[in-house]
């Protein structure tokens, strides 16, 4: 667990870019972007994630390097199930 | 004529406090393990009763012991109590609890009282599962495919899930537990390349019960709420996919035979270089490929799916990665056999039952080849084939070293030596009962008979006689090592620190250890499994 | 074999006996924090799985039933929960600076931000109850939000049905985690007000605030996938 802190300013700084992002969010989602409407969406869900994770959740600096495996081997096992699960459904009407 | 012996007795972790309430609420990893130790064999044993059960119906090719559905609920009884409640987490909970912070030469694990929380989850998951098989069972098969289990089935889903959910989590904190300790708490020069291979292969079934667990935990709760309230995710009248709960299910279940093999490789890889007085042959090779089937094993779960329904094309890569899983397991199988290879044998009973895993696992693991190829799978799956396959890796390798581990071990968890002579009996008991048991549904399969049904042809019923005459046999194999497992609690002959003369931290305290595993913290600098430097009848030292 | 020197004589009361130091047992309590909110990844994984399968099959339909949530609630539960967000991470701060008065106004101030959480949920479950969204017999999706988009297939019951029971599973079994979070802070509250929080101990509620972000993050996801699938007119 990083010792290091930040003030109590630069977490409110998070915290206004976090809610600078769900604006943009909602504003994105009512523009027609067509394909790119979920990627965008996914796009700003994935920033205000890391943001939370690193800063808030005190994974940037961290002395420990174990925490950084473990997040990533979540996130990966995670994309495993949702990839080759598609896998099957993407390819489910292929002749 | 055994008499009871009596020895001045050190202060040990089974005499340090007496009484029910000094167990129930001990956080002491060792008497932990006891507590599951008991509870585990409970459970066998009633998973082989409902095994009994369907060997005894299937000695006649007519449905005339049982009806159709009360068959159908002792088959699924089997399976989900082997499943859930011994094959899953009886090497971690009782041999791992034990020896896990003995082999790194900590005090205890690094969160004993999840541990025995741990314990108390797996107990309230057996008073579930019990009442629900008292009060009507479920038929569905331990797979619980939907939309019989979500639509159709009036048995007790919900309640049976329930059970399966609270001895997941069971199994998640006792995952979590080990992988933190393996981390955090190994002794002073205990590096991670010198760590036991028993260590390396819990450390890696953690893995799996950490990321696999929680997938059926949902499942289980997708299927309850659709069950209550029609909700349709699983459900085709409703526009959903019986395969998604296909797919989610076998997401952690197949992750979960991993999670039964991996820790019995370790007990294997223990037991092969004591009884070999030799290092094991490619450590590096045999640790790393210990969480390479943790990781590959995440990767090929829709083999169980090839004849469902799914994409050919997802079949075709589900095939191609589970010969891939194949690998890192044979690794294993040869770095044994060259550990074997010009070592200074003795046919010991633990010896004995890893001898007998080497070759039961082949064949099982071999036999699973055959099924990952997609034509033979079409022709064999849903057989007696599979069956055989499952049982040679089930039964055939994680029950035979989880029991050649219970003897090797026996002597520093208990302070007692087991009969040796009833030990091998016993070991070539359940070796023979074992292989007349499934060889014949190999061929049973192989010819067509269908697993779980009631009646067949009449012309498979010599080989299923045969396998039913093995079933008894073996059961006699297992009754043995009870009955006198707990006879050397008080009339076998008292245990030296190191009866084996085997390397290891756990074999430089007493048999048994005090209930802080050392009177001082061990500094460890020597390599694991330094026979050279053991001569045969010595306790090992530091040099 | 060497024996290493008998144990220091400090001694933090925290300390539990199988640990060597305080900081091994903080480092311990982290790591296992951090592998308890890997298996909550996996957890929700499984539903975002289901999810991402029938988004994809039935994508018109999904989007026609997620325009009938209510994007300014939803919006707004977003930002009392990042808001909460930001009370947990000053609550972790003040326990660390020995802030016994200021750790608790922070931790209360997370318990009201996630009962108003939860208070906008239930209206907003109310509200499809009333519109006749709720899977089951009652169910009957009426398309008054796609009016004036003639041109496009009718909404399938099936499909629409299938989006609010992937939306009551997913925010359900958020909420649930969410009502363990307030509850666990519930408690902190009264075990900081007794003062058992300083700079020398503060894990649970660090701890804690690593749950209660992970939940937070949840959302972050959750929000857009089901409340921003398609809102261009």
């Amino acid at each position: 667990m990083s010792e290091h802190e930040h003030s109590i300013g630069f977490y409110v700084l998070i915290l206004v870019a976090l809610l600078i992002l769900t604006g943009v969010t909602v504003f994105a989602a009512r523009v027609n972007l067509h394909a790119w409407n979920p990627v965008v969406a996914l796009a700003i869900a994935s920033l205000k994630a890391v943001l939370v994770v690193l800063f808030f959740m005190h994974v940037k600096g961290a002395s420990e390097k174990m925490t950084k495996v473990v997040i990533f081997s979540g996130i990966f096992f995670l994309l495993l199930l949702l990839t080759l699960t598609m896998a099957d459904y993407g390819t489910r009407l292929w002749t | 004529m055994a008499s009871v012996t009596t020895i001045p007795e050190r202060d040990n972790y089974l005499t340090n406090g007496y009484g029910i309430k000094s167990w129930l609420l001990t956080t002491d990893h060792k008497r932990i393990a006891m507590l599951y130790l008991a509870s585990i064999t409970f459970f066998f044993f009633i998973g082989g009763m409902f095994a009994l059960l369907v060997r005894l119906e299937l000695l006649t090719p007519e449905g005339d012991l049982l009806q159709a559905d009360t068959y159908n609920k002792a088959f699924t009884m089997h399976g989900m109590i082997m499943v859930f409640f011994f094959l899953i987490p009886v090497v971690p909970a009782v041999l791992g609890n034990f020896l896990v912070p003995i082999m790194i030469g900590a005090k205890d694990l690094a969160f004993p009282r999840i541990n025995l929380l741990s314990w108390y989850l797996y107990i309230i998951g057996g008073i579930l599962i019990t009442h629900c098989m008292l009060t009507g069972g479920v038929d569905t098969g331990w797979t619980f495919y939907t939309p019989y289990s979500t639509a159709f089935t009036n048995t007790k889903i919900i309640e049976a899930g329930l059970a399966a959910f609270v001895a997941g989590f069971s199994s998640i904190f006792t995952g979590l537990n080990f992988i933190v300790t393996v981390h955090r708490m190994r002794a002073p020069g205990m590096t991670w390349g010198r760590l036991p291979l028993f260590i390396w292969a819990n450390y890696a079934t953690s893995i799996i019960m950490i990321l696999g667990t929680p997938v059926i935990a949902i499942t289980i709760i997708l299927v309850a709420a659709e069950r209550l309230f029609h909700l349709g995710i699983f459900d085709p009248k409703l526009g959903g996919d019986p395969l998604l709960f296909q797919h989610l299910f076998w997401f952690y279940s197949h992750p979960a035979v991993y999670i039964m093999i991996l820790p019995s490789m370790g007990v294997i890889s223990e037991i092969i270089t004591a009884f070999s007085r030799k290092r094991i042959f490619g450590y590096k090779f045999v640790a790393l490929s210990s969480i390479g089937i943790a990781i590959i094993g995440f990767l090929v779960w829709a083999h169980h799916m090839f004849v469902s329904g799914m994409s050919l094309y997802a079949a075709l890569i589900f095939s191609f990665l589970t010969y891939l899983v194949g690998v890192p397991s044979a690794i294993k199988v040869f770095n044994w056999t060259a550990t074997l290879y010009k070592g200074s044998i003795s046919y010991t009973t633990p010896m004995l039952y890893a001898l007998g895993f080497i070759g039961l696992f082949l064949i099982g693991g071999l036999t699973g080849l055959f099924l990952a190829s997609l034509g033979i799978d079409v022709h064999v799956t849903d057989t007696y084939f599979v069956v055989a396959h499952f049982h040679y890796v089930m039964v055939g390798s994680v029950l035979m070293a989880y029991l050649g581990g219970m003897h090797f071990w026996w002597p520093k968890i208990s302070g007692r030596m087991y009969p040796e002579g009833w030990g091998r009996l016993a070991a070539l008991i359940v070796f023979i009962g074992f292989n007349l048991t499934f060889f014949p549904q190999f061929v049973l399969g192989y010819l067509g008979m269908p697993r779980r049904y009631w009646q067949y042809k009449s012309e498979y019923q010599v080989l299923n006689i045969f396998s039913t005459a093995g079933a008894t046999i073996l059961g006699v194999g297992y009754v043995l090592p009870l009955i006198y497992f707990m006879w050397s609690m008080r009339y076998g002959k008292p245990a030296t620190d190191n009866p084996w003369s085997a390397a290891g931290l756990e074999w430089m305290t007493s048999s048994p250890p005090p209930t802080f595993n050392f009177d001082e913290t061990p500094v460890v600098n020597f390599e694991a499994y330094d026979y050279e430097h053991i001569k045969e009848k010595e306790v090992p030292v530091a040099h | 074999m060497h024996t290493s020197p008998a144990a220091s004589t400090e001694h933090n009361p925290a300390l539990r006996h199988h640990f060597a130091s305080v900081e091994q047992q903080k480092n311990s309590a982290s790591l296992g924090m951090w592998l308890f909110l890997v298996t909550e990844i996996m957890f929700f994984g499984g539903m975002f799985c289901a999810y991402l399968i029938y988004r994809l099959a039935h994508f018109n339909d999904f989007a026609a039933a997620s325009s009938s949530l209510n994007i300014w609630l939803g919006a707004g539960n977003t930002v009392v929960l990042l808001l909460s967000s930001l009370t947990v991470v000053l609550a972790v701060n003040s326990a660390q600076r020995g802030k016994r008065k200021l750790l608790v106004f922070y931790l209360v101030a997370t318990i009201v931000l996630g009962v108003t959480f939860l208070g906008v949920k239930a209206k907003e479950y109310h509200d499809k109850y009333v519109e006749h969204h709720i899977p089951g017999a009652d169910f009957n999706f009426k398309e008054e939000h796609t009016a004036g988009h003639d041109e496009l297939p009718p909404v399938n019951q099936q499909h629409a049905q299938m989006f609010f029971s992937l939306y009551f599973v997913m925010t359900g079994m958020h909420a649930i985690h969410m009502i363990i979070g307030v509850g666990l802070f519930a408690g902190l509250a009264v075990m900081a007000w007794k003062g058992r929080y300083d700079e020398n101990y503060n894990t649970p509620v660090e701890n804690a605030g690593l749950y209660w972000h992970f939940v937070d993050v949840v959302w972050i996801y959750l929000f857009p996938l089901l409340y921003l699938i398609s809102r261009h007119h």
